[in-house]
C-alpha cells in the first residue's frame, strides 16, 4: 500500500501524472485570471479615496501572496528533503525559486507604481515593502548559492539548509522591520488599508489571487518536469562519457 | 567541554599569530567610515545624527570581510576533516569557531567604533551605549555569519556569495542595534530594544552552529 | 475605459505583470522543448542509462 506522496516519489509516475494534469491546471489558471481581470476592470468601482489607481492592488496583492507562498513551498520542500528524503523535494525547491523570485519582483514593481500616485514617491521604507524586498534578497541568495555549486546533490542540501535558515529568520526580520518602522515613521500617509474592504473590491482580489495560485501551480509543475528531464539528460551524458571511456580502454586489452 | 575551549584557544592563538586579518578588518572599518563623510558632505549635524547607523553598517561589512576565513584555512590544510571525525560534536566545533571569530574580530571592531565616532562627531554620551549595543548585538553577526561561511565553503565565488546570503539575516540586529542606541540617547525606554537585541543574539548562538554544522557535514562527506 | 489621470501607472503595472508572466511561460516552454530535444537526440544515438528511471533524481546519485 503506497501513499499518494510515495507514489509521486517515482519520477516516472510524476511525469505521467503531471503530463495529464498540466493542460487542465494551466487552462483553469487562464480562465480564473481572465474572470478576475473582468471583475477588476468592469465590476469593481474605483476606490473612493484613491480612485482608479487602487486597481493596481488587484495584481499587487496577489503577487505578494504568491511571493510568500513560493518561499513557504521551498521551505517545505527543504524539510521534505531532510526529513522524508523525498526524491522530488529538491526538484520542487529548485523549480519554485525563479518563479517565486519573479512574483516577488512583480509585487515590488507594482507596489512602487502604486506608491507614486498614492504616496507621492516610488519607494517608501514602509514595513511591508521592506520585508518583501528582503524576501527578494533571500530568493536571490538561494538562486545564487545553487548556481555556484556544481555538484547537484551538494547544491540541493546546502540550498535546503539556507531555505530553512531563511524561514526561521523571516518572522524575526518581519517583526524587526515593523518595529523599526513604527519607531522612525509614524504612519500618516502610509496607512494603506484605510476603511474595511468592500466586497466589490475584495471579490476580484480573491479571484485573481486564486488564479495566480493556480498559475503558480501550473508553472511549478512545468518547471519540475523540465528539471526532471534536465537531470535525465545529465545522467545520459555521464553514461555516454563512461561508455566512451571504456571503449577507449577496451582495444588495448 | 574542554575540547571546545581548546578549540577556541587554538583559533584565537592562530588569529593573534597571523595578525594580519584583524588588522585588515580594522583598517577596512576605518577606511569605510572615513570615506562616508567625503561622500555625504561634511555637515557635522547630519553626521552626528546618522553616526550610529554608519558605524553599525560599516561594522557589519568589516565583520563580513573576515567571515570567509572562519572555516577556509582549516578546510585547506585538512584540519576540518580531523575536526569532523573527531570526538567533539560538529555543532560545538562550529560554535567554537564562531565564538573565536566574535572575540578576535567583532569585539575589536566594537571597541574601535567609539574612536571612529569622533570622526563622525557622535555625541560623547552615546559612546557607552554604542559599545554596549555592539557587544550585545555582534554575537549574532559572528554566529549567523558562520552559516554563510559554512554554506559557501566549497562554492565558486564564495566571498561575494557570503555577503548576499548573510546580509539579509543581519537586518534584525541592525534595526534593534540602532533602536537601542537612539533609545538610550532619547526619551524612549531602553529595555525593549536591548532585550530583543539580546534575544536575537542568543537565538543566533543556537541557530548558527546547528545550520553551519549541517552545511559542513554535507560538504565533508 | 477611463482610468483617470493615473492611467499610465495602472497600464505599466499590468503590462509588467503580463510581460513577466508571459516571459516565464515562454522560458518554461522553450526549456522543456530543449530538454526533450536533447533526450530525443540521445535516444536516436542509442545511449541508455545503466539504471532505471529512478536514477534521475539527485538522491540516487549518492
Amino acid at each position: 500500500m503506497q501513499t499518494f506522496t510515495q507514489r509521486l516519489a517515482n519520477p516516472t509516475q510524476f511525469m505521467r501524472l503531471s503530463a495529464r494534469l498540466l493542460p487542465w491546471v494551466a487552462g483553469l489558471a487562464a480562465a480564473i485570471i481572465a474572470y478576475g481581470l473582468y471583475l477588476a476592470f468592469f465590476v469593481a468601482p474605483p476606490d473612493y479615496l484613491q480612485g482608479e489607481i487602487a486597481r493596481i492592488m488587484f495584481v499587487h496583492v496577489p503577487s505578494a501572496w504568491i511571493a510568500m507562498a513560493g518561499y513557504a513551498l521551498i521551505a517545505v520542500s527543504a524539510f521534505g528533503l531532510f526529513v522524508f528524503r523525498h526524491p522530488l523535494a529538491d526538484v520542487s525547491a529548485k523549480a519554485a525559486a525563479p518563479i517565486g523570485a519573479a512574483f516577488t519582483f512583480l509585487a515590488l514593481f507594482t507596489g512602487s507604481l502604486w506608491g507614486k500616485p498614492a504616496w507621492g514617491t516610488y519607494w517608501v521604507w514602509d514595513a511591508r515593502l521592506t520585508s518583501v524586498l528582503i524576501l527578494f534578497f533571500l530568493y536571490l541568495g538561494l538562486i545564487a548559492l545553487r548556481s555556484s555549486i556544481d555538484d547537484e546533490t551538494l547544491a540541493s542540501k546546502l540550498t535546503a539548509i539556507l531555505a530553512l535558515v531563511g524561514i526561521v529568520m523571516l518572522p524575526i526580520i518581519k517583526f524587526s522591520v515593523d518595529w523599526g518602522n513604527t519607531l522612525h515613521q509614524p504612519s500618516s500617509v502610509l496607512k494603506l488599508s484605510g476603511p474595511t474592504i468592500h466586497s466589490s473590491i475584495l471579490t476580484p482580489l480573491l479571484v485573481i489571487g486564486a488564479g495566480f495560485l493556480v498559475l503558480f501551480v501550473a508553472m511549478h509543475l512545468k518547471a519540475m518536469r523540465n528539471e526532471i528531464l534536465r537531470r535525465r539528460v545529465k545522467a545520459l551524458q555521464l553514461a555516454e562519457v563512461a561508455r566512451a571511456a571504456s571503449q577507449v580502454v577496451a582495444p588495448a586489452e | 567541554m574542554s575540547g571546545f575551549f581548546t578549540l577556541v584557544g587554538r583559533d584565537l592563538r592562530l588569529a593573534v599569530r597571523q595578525g594580519g586579518a584583524l588588522g585588515t578588518a580594522l583598517g577596512f572599518y576605518l577606511v569605510v567610515v572615513a570615506m562616508l563623510p567625503l561622500g555625504l558632505g561634511a555637515d557635522l549635524k547630519l553626521l552626528s545624527r546618522i553616526a550610529p547607523g554608519i558605524l553599525w553598517i560599516a561594522l557589519l561589512l568589516s565583520a563580513l570581510l573576515s567571515l570567509g576565513r572562519v572555516f577556509e584555512s582549516d578546510y585547506e590544510d585538512g584540519s576540518l576533516d580531523v575536526l569532523t571525525t573527531g570526538p567533539l560534536p560538529l555543532e560545538l566545533v562550529t560554535a567554537a569557531k564562531a565564538l573565536a571569530h566574535w572575540i578576535s574580530t567583532s569585539v575589536p571592531l566594537a571597541l574601535l567604533a567609539p574612536v571612529l565616532g569622533i570622526l563622525l562627531n557622535l555625541e560623547l554620551v552615546a559612546y557607552p551605549a554604542l559599545v554596549a549595543t555592539m557587544i550585545i548585538g555582534t554575537p549574532a553577526v559572528s554566529f549567523l555569519g558562520a552559516i554563510g561561511a559554512a554554506l559557501t565553503l566549497t562554492a565558486r565565488r564564495g566571498g561575494l556569495l557570503i555577503a548576499l546570503l548573510v546580509l539579509p539575516l543581519y537586518v534584525p540586529t541592525l534595526i534593534f542595534g540602532i533602536a537601542a542606541i537612539s533609545a538610550m540617547l532619547g526619551p524612549d525606554d531602553v529595555a525593549p530594544p536591548l532585550l530583543i537585541l539580546t534575544a536575537i543574539s542568543l537565538g543566533a548562538i543556537v541557530l548558527g552552529p546547528l545550520a553551519a554544522a549541517a552545511a559542513l557535514r554535507t560538504q565533508m562527506q | 475605459m477611463d482610468l483617470g489621470p493615473n492611467a499610465s501607472f495602472i497600464w505599466t503595472a499590468y503590462g509588467m505583470v503580463a510581460f513577466v508572466i508571459v516571459g516565464l511561460i515562454t522560458w518554461l516552454v522553450l526549456d522543456g522543448r530543449e530538454q526533450q530535444r536533447r533526450l530525443a537526440d540521445f535516444e536516436a544515438r542509442g545511449v541508455k542509462r545503466r539504471a532505471g528511471p529512478e536514477a534521475v533524481t539527485a538522491r540516487s546519485e549518492n
